[in-house]
């Protein structure tokens, strides 16, 4: 079986590794098959070929060194019909490092604007709202956190949703309202492929003691509703949003204390985003409501928190510029929790504060960006640095290098706990 | 190359940008206006034509050593207040990594006052926005700078006629804050019948000759000249930009389509 497997990988390596040639010559002759066949459909298509390697730079005594290995081909096959569009998107890649091949189906959905005060689009659709960069509070649409520190392309962060969303337009505001049938969870750290500290056996694991779930997969029962009402006054953007669902990522485990749980949650939350100076401001803030946890007492489930952040962008130079951002997380009914967590175990603070910096940079007629995303946590004392150095060629391929970077003081904290799964990667990407 | 693009102001230089009218027709025979009238004239009939408009552009980078870049865009333009406001709306094709992100622009006349700029990016359907930037940077990484297809404001320079032929006004444009721009001065001819910019001429603090812009080909469309190929010329770095406007179109009557609605989701007409 395993074997197999590893040959689908290699097949698959050797396919993504080549594609690019044979598509560059397609290109050249513009006689490509595929391409006419999809122009007969009125379809357009695009996508790319991408080969991406990365290490770990120190040994992780539960994980593979090999922290990224993939050759993947993206198809994005899109249609403008009369009465709405059509999209498509997916993913194929053979993974050298859990040696198997994945289909992973980003996006199929129709979009269609029934009437002139409504735009409607149903199926796997990716959702964004909300003002943070690369900090969530009312976008609680699934993320893929394990893509993101393993070194996967930005675009993975976002994972796909199962939903159905309906954006009504009126004079006095815009309401989009995001129903997911299907709880869909984040893609969260579970020790397949980022090591961690695993919340009840205090330690650190990884893919050999990988954390048990208990999901929820009751279509109509355990479902998501996301609501947001917004209007531009003057150009500042104001929110306000809703979230009827479940904690994204293991909040709590269950009473045998054996599985990882998603309990309850519902989010209030608002924002404003708008020119403030030279540059651009925005302010967020959220109350989570872990309903089944309300007093704070039950050690098992997360607290209710109020999550507030503000933010600020510039250029301050030439094609460069700085992005500056500091988000608290406050434990409500902290006493309770204190009280009730089992002597030994770490506690959390009452305020997790973060800080982020953004520098972004452009050379080489804006072919070449350097870029750096930190993470630091004054409470936690942690740090997370995603220095990233992406250089187009041509108009068609493009060269990555990159790293994720994490330390801390403490085995357990946010981001102190991926300490050795610190890593840098290549990638080679052909787009087309 | 675009997560900042400003390229608001590529829309001016296509649909508005280099449009003349033909209600102008300052200078025959021997009438001369003053130098104030000619670039008022010029400025306000180049950027307010129609009340909105519609254009495909193609652009082509080529580097000294041969090598082409290509863009390809489509872009929306309508007027909020003829010489004023303005909202533009790019809707991008090429290259492939760009390929369906939308740029908006609520354009500010007031000199005070920032524009306001957001960017769609489909792949993780995020609208961002956009820091205000320094406006002599290149324009989606070609050789055209924001000011160029966006024009620069007549305020910041001091103007002067410094010859008129037959058939060309020719104004030397100095700039009042030098240390803010890398030229020393500018010259642009301008038809003196259309008032078509045809070419300007950049010179450096030393005072020599390294950047042109030039209007190569100026088509009539709905009555309108409209300047459909433009090429600039880097002479320091030997790199050069066309940029093509195909499939112009004025008066289209745009509805009130810039917003965030249709930056996640343009409209038809931007997007064929």
């Amino acid at each position: 079986m395993m074997v197999s497997q590893r040959v689908v990988a290699a097949v698959l390596m050797l396919t993504a590794a080549f594609g690019p040639v044979v598509a560059a010559q397609d290109a050249e002759s513009k006689e490509d098959p595929i391409q006419s066949f999809f122009d007969k459909l009125d379809t357009e298509y695009h996508g790319f070929y991408e080969v991406r390697s990365g290490y770990r730079l120190q040994n992780d005594r539960n994980e593979k060194d090999m922290s990224i290995m993939e050759a993947r081909y993206q198809f994005d096959l899109f249609s403008m019909r009369d009465w709405g569009d059509i999209k498509v998107k997916g993913d194929v890649y053979g993974d050298g490092v859990e040696e198997k091949g994945v289909f992973d189906l980003r996006e199929a959905n129709l979009f269609a604007r029934p009437t002139d005060s409504m735009d409607v689009k149903v199926g796997r659709q990716v959702l964004t709202w909300g003002t943070g960069d690369m900090i969530f509070i009312n976008d609680l649409f699934p993320k893929d956190w394990q893509s993101f520190f393993i070194g996967r392309d930005v675009e993975y962060l976002k994972a796909p949703s199962d939903a159905a969303k309906v954006s009504l337009f009126m004079d006095w505001a815009n309401l989009d309202i995001a129903y997911t049938p299907e709880f869909d969870s984040d893609r969260f750290i579970s020790g397949e492929r980022i090591s961690y500290w695993h919340p009840n056996q205090q330690m650190a694991a990884g893919e050999d003691n990988t954390l048990s779930i208990e999901r929820r997969r009751e279509f109509f029962e355990e479902d998501e509703t996301a609501l947001r009402l917004y209007k531009n006054v003057n150009n500042y953007e104001l929110a306000v949003y809703g979230y009827w669902g479940y904690w994204k990522s293991p909040a709590g485990f269950n009473q045998a204390g054996t599985d990882a749980i998603f309990p309850e949650l519902y989010v209030y939350g608002a924002s404003a985003r708008g020119n403030v100076g030279k540059g651009i401001g925005n302010a967020e803030i959220g109350y989570y409501d872990s309903v089944d946890d309300r007093c704070g007492d039950d050690p098992l489930i997360n607290n209710s928190e109020l999550r507030y952040l503000i933010g600020y962008t510039q250029e301050i130079g030439r094609d460069f510029t700085a992005g500056l951002q500091y988000y608290v997380e406050q434990m409500l009914d902290y006493r309770d929790y204190e009280n009730n967590q089992p002597t030994g175990m770490p506690k959390r603070d009452e305020f997790r504060h973060l800080t982020t910096l953004r520098l972004t940079k452009l050379l080489m007629n804006q072919n070449l960006r350097l870029s750096l995303f930190t993470y630091y946590s004054p409470s936690d004392e942690d740090v997370y640095l995603r220095p990233i150095a992406n250089y187009k060629a041509s108009d068609n391929l493009s060269v990555e290098v990159g790293s994720n970077i994490f330390f801390g003081d403490e085995p357990y904290t946010f981001f102190g706990q991926f300490e050795d799964n610190t890593n840098a990667y290549l990638a080679v990407r052909y787009s087309f | 190359m675009l997560p900042k693009t400003n390229t608001i102001y590529l829309l001016l230089a296509l649909v508005c940008g280099f449009v003349v009218t033909s209600a102008v027709r300052g200078a025959e025979g021997g009438d001369i206006p003053d130098v104030q009238t000619i670039v008022t004239k010029a400025n306000i009939v180049a950027y307010y034509q129609g009340d909105d408009g519609k254009a495909n552009v193609k652009m082509t980078i080529t580097d000294k050593r041969g090598q082409q870049r290509n863009r390809e865009f489509i872009i929306l333009r309508k007027d909020v207040a003829d010489g004023g406001d303005q909202k533009y709306f790019v809707y991008f094709q090429r290259p492939s990594d760009v390929r369906r992100m939308t740029y908006m622009v609520h354009k500010h006349a007031a000199i005070d006052k920032d524009d306001d700029r957001w960017l769609y990016m489909p792949a993780i359907d995020r609208v961002n926005r956009i820091a205000a930037g320094d406006k002599r940077t290149s324009f989606v990484g070609s050789d055209f700078l924001y000011e160029d297809v966006s024009g620069r404001s007549l305020d910041e320079d001091t103007h002067e006629l410094t010859s008129t032929t037959d058939t060309q006004f020719i104004v030397k444009n100095t700039p009042k804050k030098p240390d803010t721009v890398e030229f020393s001065y500018f010259t642009v001819a301008i038809d003196r019948k259309k008032y078509v910019p045809v070419k300007m001429e950049f010179f450096d603090k030393e005072g020599k000759l390294y950047r042109t812009i030039e209007s190569q080909k100026v088509e009539t469309i709905q009555e309108f000249p409209t300047v459909t190929k433009s090429v600039v010329q880097d002479l320091k770095t030997g790199s050069k930009t066309e940029m093509e406007f195909t499939e112009v179109q004025y008066n289209i009557n745009i509805g009130d389509v810039f917003e965030e609605r249709y930056l996640r989701r343009p409209p038809r007409e931007a997007m064929r």
